[in-house]
């Protein structure tokens, strides 16, 4: 018998290995396009992402991970759940983001929604909880959207949804290191 | 009376707030002691999942196991995404050894397995056969609502068990029996636009706007959402949606647990009826 | 003394290499009782063959054991060439070399080594055989042809035609099937009726074939042209002797809103009715589910206006034992159920309709006379959706298989709808297009070409009736890589080709194996489409696979080829392998009887000169034995023993095996 040879792992190896999905059974129905909410918004139709992902190369990949496609996702599922032959676009989709991050090739269209996500994660990491108002604070300053919803916050306070003061946890320390262990990961 | 585990999440203490008042008082009628998770952390929503799947891992598991550590064999976590979080890391966990000793090593706890989630839905659902329907009156009767599940009530198929994904029934029995009448629309499981709200809104206005129209073309006087998310989307922007000449809505839109409340006898205000942007203190009976 | 004679083959490179044939010949040539040993690329050959025979004649050989593949792929191959050589056919075994040893194993040297063994394991058994001749049954010439449809007729005929008789039985009250059903059929746009009634006259008048319409097959017993079959003749409660077909009884039927079977639902019949106009027999049924007299015991309607006095209420189901020599199954397919499908309105939007209900819209004799007008209204829809693929290739909610006749049949809807409805517009949702047969791919462009139908690639995601009343269908076109969103009156889905329900328990009296989808099983999916692993039973049509109208006459008419076949001699020669019981040493415990499952065994009375019966023993059926052994091993008292596989040789066998 011949020995298949250790090779690089191909993208459609990566993301099966990462979400379980062999891009390959996809047999390109366009059904997650179909029904996809965000399609709008996207460079890139679902179906697409599928595509070029199956096609794997490096000139697919880059298309794919500096897409505004990716970040358009809502993750509301609706392809994983309507998708006939079981595959799961929606994993796929994080998967590609969780790359297109690390790597740093996010679309500078995209700079609201990854700064919304940072911003989130980084008052998580310090506190261990989100918190709506620093959150706000941190996401106006670092996606340089500084006047949407500003008459959001009183109506709000108005009506008690702002703590003021958010508390730290007990254990944000762990939570601390919880987020340093896993940015010392490598790539899934 | 009988206890169960309570992880509220982030925004129950923000945005949801009243989801989080209306499961407390709902609770106490019901004789349910809900037992906050000590010291519990952020699952990590959408932001976690979107750039890293370790994180979007590991920070479940802390909740997790710190519920398992305190004894809490049932959890309930009102909100939708957070329960998604919680309930598909469990489920990853336990199919996947591997995983769970890398979390074990990565958070520093030990989670073996030992805990039940349940939704909203589930949890209202318990409630009235363990006796919360006798305590009930059917005080909005005439009231017609649209019962809307969103994404994460409707698909998950590991995660939302025991309903059709598609055309989802969980809420009707409990709307039922506050007297209210579910009317049949076209946006039951249709996506609101999620974690966009800030980072997006032009996406969240357009896919709410929908939702909204449709209930209101179906005849819905109201639409009862179980997630705190979709929550924010119909009701806090429903003037944005307005604003951007989209549409003259006025729907009141309540979670369920203030639905049940109302038939339950509960004082709107301690529901939370209050703090709603669209005006929801009218559904209340005597107060049309 | 025995003279056995030992070939190993090859079989090209599947065996050699493997198992060192040479090798394996060399140690055969040395065992007790072999005479010669010789090894060949390819015994199944005619050279191969040649070699045997020269060598039974040469050598006068008294067993031959071919060492190749399974005896199930070529021993009936080896023991014509040994029987043409004069040597008794059953003096001669196979050991398995391929299934058995090289095709399982990779260490060439312990699989010769095992080649080896089989090779001694055969000899030594084929020293003990005896020779056996075969068994003669007698074959009744009559066919039984289950399902009246296009496949059902066209079998029947050509059986019938050949000279034999056949029992044509049909559970609906009419023949026909589906084709009676379809306005025109692809790809010349024949009217469906008219090409079929015909036909369905042809077999209803034809001599030889007995019609029993509104009857079931209930129980199947017997074997390969000995068949007894037990067929139901449900309740009429109309006399067909009597009855001339004149329709005054349904004309005044009062239970009038019956939702139609023939028409899908979308138009109605009454109690006593006759599926369709051209209906044959063309004489009405009661449906006793819904008749006022039979379930409230009022009316009578029909009794006192018939001029026959045809009608009688208290007809009775019979139950007819019929004797057939082959048996065709020819029952047909439905339409998959889609409701599964919730995110297409889980079967709850009214104007969301299958193929069989287009094709009721569209024919002349429909419930709207043949004009297109949606269910929910009556309105003539200006958009209409087509979608394929509706169940099919979807394995997470419908079925894997494509259905094959969809492409074919929803270009054709569109066609007649674009004809029908001037000015509307028609747009097909499609994965792929499968146009594979005579004049298809052509009708298909022409469609596009021609009709001005308009073709999308992609799935739909979703389906729902906006509040305003039109139906919103969010597909996609994957060719330009975007969602395409069509706002149409009507939409008409391509749901999967399912077998018929009543098909697995059909499947279970006849003995005939299914699939995972419930089609029945051919006996090879190449060579033998129209066959089953069960001697004398045929099939035909699409309830072994989906197919279009050509294939099902053709996939017939082969059918009937196999019966005239079966029936051409006056006897059937069956394999001597069957159980034989001694006599003398049976205890009659009737362990055997009981354990049989082929029911081959009786009781039978051993009687002295004077008739007084001196002992009742066990005694096989050898029509009815299939030889599998079971009676062997409950035997107490060691008094049974299976030709061509005795004790003695099988433990000859064992025993050589250290």
């Amino acid at each position: 018998m011949i020995k298949a040879e250790q090779h690089e792992p191909t993208l459609a190896e990566r993301l099966r290995k990462a979400t379980g999905t062999n891009v390959v059974e996809c047999y390109q129905c366009g059904k997650c396009t179909a029904g996809c909410p965000m399609v709008r918004y996207m460079d890139l139709a679902p179906s697409q992402v599928m595509r070029l992902a199956q096609i794997g190369d490096a000139a697919a990949l880059d298309r794919l991970l500096a897409s505004t496609a990716i970040w358009s996702c809502a993750g509301c599922l609706t392809c994983t759940q309507r998708c006939p032959k079981k595959q799961d676009p929606a994993a796929i989709m994080d998967a590609l983001r969780e790359m297109s991050y690390r790597r740093g090739m996010v679309s500078a269209k995209q700079k609201k929604v990854l700064a919304f996500h940072r911003a989130f994660l980084k008052i998580v990491e310090q506190t261990g909880r989100m918190s709506e108002v620093p959150l706000t604070g941190l996401y106006k300053m670092t996606s340089g959207d500084l006047f949407s919803d500003v008459l959001l916050a009183p109506a709000m306070m108005l009506r008690g949804k702002l703590p003021m003061v958010p508390k730290a946890i007990s254990g944000r320390k762990e939570v601390k290191r919880i987020f340093a262990a896993c940015r010392k990961r490598g790539e899934r | 009376m009988t206890a169960i585990g309570y992880y509220p999440g982030c925004s129950l203490h923000g945005t949801g707030r009243e989801l989080d008042q209306s499961i407390r008082a709902l609770s106490e009628v019901a004789g349910v002691e809900l037992r906050e998770i000590e010291d519990w952390n952020c699952c990590g929503a959408t932001a976690a999942h979107n750039l890293s799947h370790a994180l979007a891992v590991a920070l479940p598991f802390r909740v997790l196991a710190l519920a398992e550590e305190q004894g809490l064999k049932e959890v309930l976590a009102p909100c939708a995404a957070c329960f998604s979080r919680l309930k598909g890391t469990a489920v990853r966990l336990a199919r996947n050894a591997d995983l769970a000793s890398e979390m074990k090593e990565l958070t520093g706890h030990d989670y073996r397995g030992g805990v039940t989630l349940l939704n909203i839905i589930e949890y209202v659902n318990r409630l009235l056969a363990g006796g919360l329907k006798d305590k009930l009156n059917k005080v909005l009767t005439g009231l017609k609502v649209a019962p809307y599940y969103g994404c994460l009530l409707a698909r998950g198929e590991d995660i939302i068990v025991g309903d059709n994904p598609e055309q989802p029934t969980g809420m009707e029995a409990a709307i039922r029996a506050t007297g209210a009448e579910p009317v049949a629309w076209n946006f039951a499981v249709e996506c609101c636009g999620g974690g966009f709200s800030m980072s997006k809104t032009e996406a969240v206005v357009d896919l709410s706007c929908a939702i909204l129209s449709d209930a209101e073309a179906a005849g819905a006087q109201a639409i009862v959402a179980g997630c705190p998310m979709c929550h924010s989307n119909l009701d806090m922007r429903q003037q944005t949606i307005n604003a951007a000449g989209l549409g003259n809505h006025d729907l009141p839109i309540l979670y369920l647990s203030e639905l049940v409340g109302l038939a339950a006898g509960v004082d709107p205000k301690r529901l939370g009826l209050d703090r709603h942007f669209v005006d929801a203190m009218r559904v209340a009976p005597g107060r049309a | 003394m025995a003279r056995v004679g030992v070939f190993i083959c090859h079989c090209g490179e599947n065996i050699g290499r493997t198992v060192d044939c040479p090798a394996v010949s060399a140690a055969a040539a040395k065992l007790p009782g072999v005479v010669v040993s010789l090894d060949y690329k390819y015994m199944c050959s005619d050279p191969g063959q040649q070699m045997i025979k020269q060598a039974i004649k040469e050598k006068n050989l008294t067993g031959v054991v071919v060492a190749a593949c399974s005896p199930r792929m070529h021993e009936v191959t080896f023991r014509r060439a040994a029987a043409e050589a004069g040597l008794n056919p059953y003096l001669l075994e196979m050991a398995n070399l391929r299934e058995h040893c090289s095709w399982v194993h990779q260490d060439r040297e312990a699989a010769t080594a095992k080649a080896i063994d089989l090779v001694r394991v055969m000899v030594e058994k084929v020293k003990r055989n005896r020779r056996l001749y075969p068994i003669r049954v007698p074959v009744e010439p009559t066919a039984l042809v289950i399902g009246g449809g296009i496949a059902g007729i066209q079998a029947a005929l050509d059986i019938a035609n050949g000279g034999k008789k056949v029992i044509l039985v049909e559970k609906s009250p009419s023949l026909g099937g589906h084709m009676a059903r379809l306005s025109e059929t692809f790809p010349t746009l024949d009217c469906s009726q008219c090409i079929l009634t015909p036909r369905m006259v042809e077999a209803a008048s034809h001599p030889d074939i007995t019609l029993m319409t509104y009857c079931e097959v209930e129980k199947v017993e017997g074997f390969v042209g000995n068949f007894e079959v037990t067929v139901r003749q449900k309740a009429r409660f109309v006399d067909p002797a009597k009855c001339t077909g004149c329709g005054s009884c349904y004309q005044k039927c009062p239970a009038k809103k019956i939702p139609s079977e023939f028409d899908a639902g979308l138009g109605y019949r009454t109690a006593i009715y006759t599926p369709f106009p051209q209906a044959v027999p063309n004489k009405p049924v009661i449906d006793a589910e819904h008749c006022i007299m039979l379930t409230k015991g009022k009316c009578g309607a029909c009794a006192k206006v018939c001029p026959r006095g045809a009608v009688d209420y208290k007809d009775q189901d019979k139950l007819v034992k019929v004797k057939v020599g082959a048996i065709v199954v020819a029952t047909g397919y439905e339409l998959w159920d889609h409701s599964a499908y919730g995110e297409y309105g889980g079967g709850g939007l009214k104007d969301v309709i299958d193929g069989f209900q287009f094709e009721r819209l569209a024919s002349a004799s429909g419930p709207t006379g043949g004009q297109i007008r949606r269910p929910s209204d009556g309105a003539a829809p200006q958009t209409v959706v087509f979608i394929q693929c509706c169940g099919s290739r979807d394995e997470k909610t419908g079925k894997s298989y494509c259905s094959k006749i969809c492409c074919m049949y929803i270009a054709k809807h569109a066609m007649l709808y674009k004809h029908k409805v001037h000015g509307g517009r028609a747009v097909i949702f499609y994965m792929d297009i499968r146009a594979a047969g005579k004049g298809y791919d052509e009708f298909v462009r022409r469609a596009i070409e021609q009709d001005g139908v308009e073709y999308v690639r992609g799935r739909v995601s979703r389906i729902y009736r906006r509040q305003d009343g039109k139906l919103i269908v969010r597909g996609a076109d994957t060719l330009a890589g975007q969602p395409l969103t069509i706002e149409a009156d009507m939409v008409v889905l391509a749901d999967a080709i399912v077998p018929r329900e009543g098909a697995e328990s059909l499947a279970q009296m006849l003995g005939v194996a299914y699939d995972t989808s419930g089609f029945y099983s051919e006996a090879h999916p190449k060579l033998r489409p129209v066959e089953t692993a069960t001697a004398g039973v045929f099939l035909a049509g699409a309830c072994q696979a989906p197919k279009d109208i050509p294939d099902a006459v053709a996939q017939a008419s082969a059918a009937a080829a196999k019966v005239l076949g079966l029936f051409a001699k006056p006897e059937l020669e069956r394999e001597p392998v069957v159980a034989k019981v001694n006599q003398v040493t049976c205890v009659h415990c009737r362990a055997c009887i009981e354990a049989c499952p082929y029911r081959a065994i009786e009781d039978v009375d051993i009687t002295d000169s004077r008739g007084n019966v001196i002992k009742t023993v066990a005694r096989v059926n050898e029509g009815l034995c299939q030889g599998c052994g079971t009676c062997v091993a409950v035997c107490r008292s060691g008094s049974i023993d299976l030709e061509g596989f005795t004790d003695e040789q099988v433990f000859a066998e064992i025993e050589t095996l250290e």
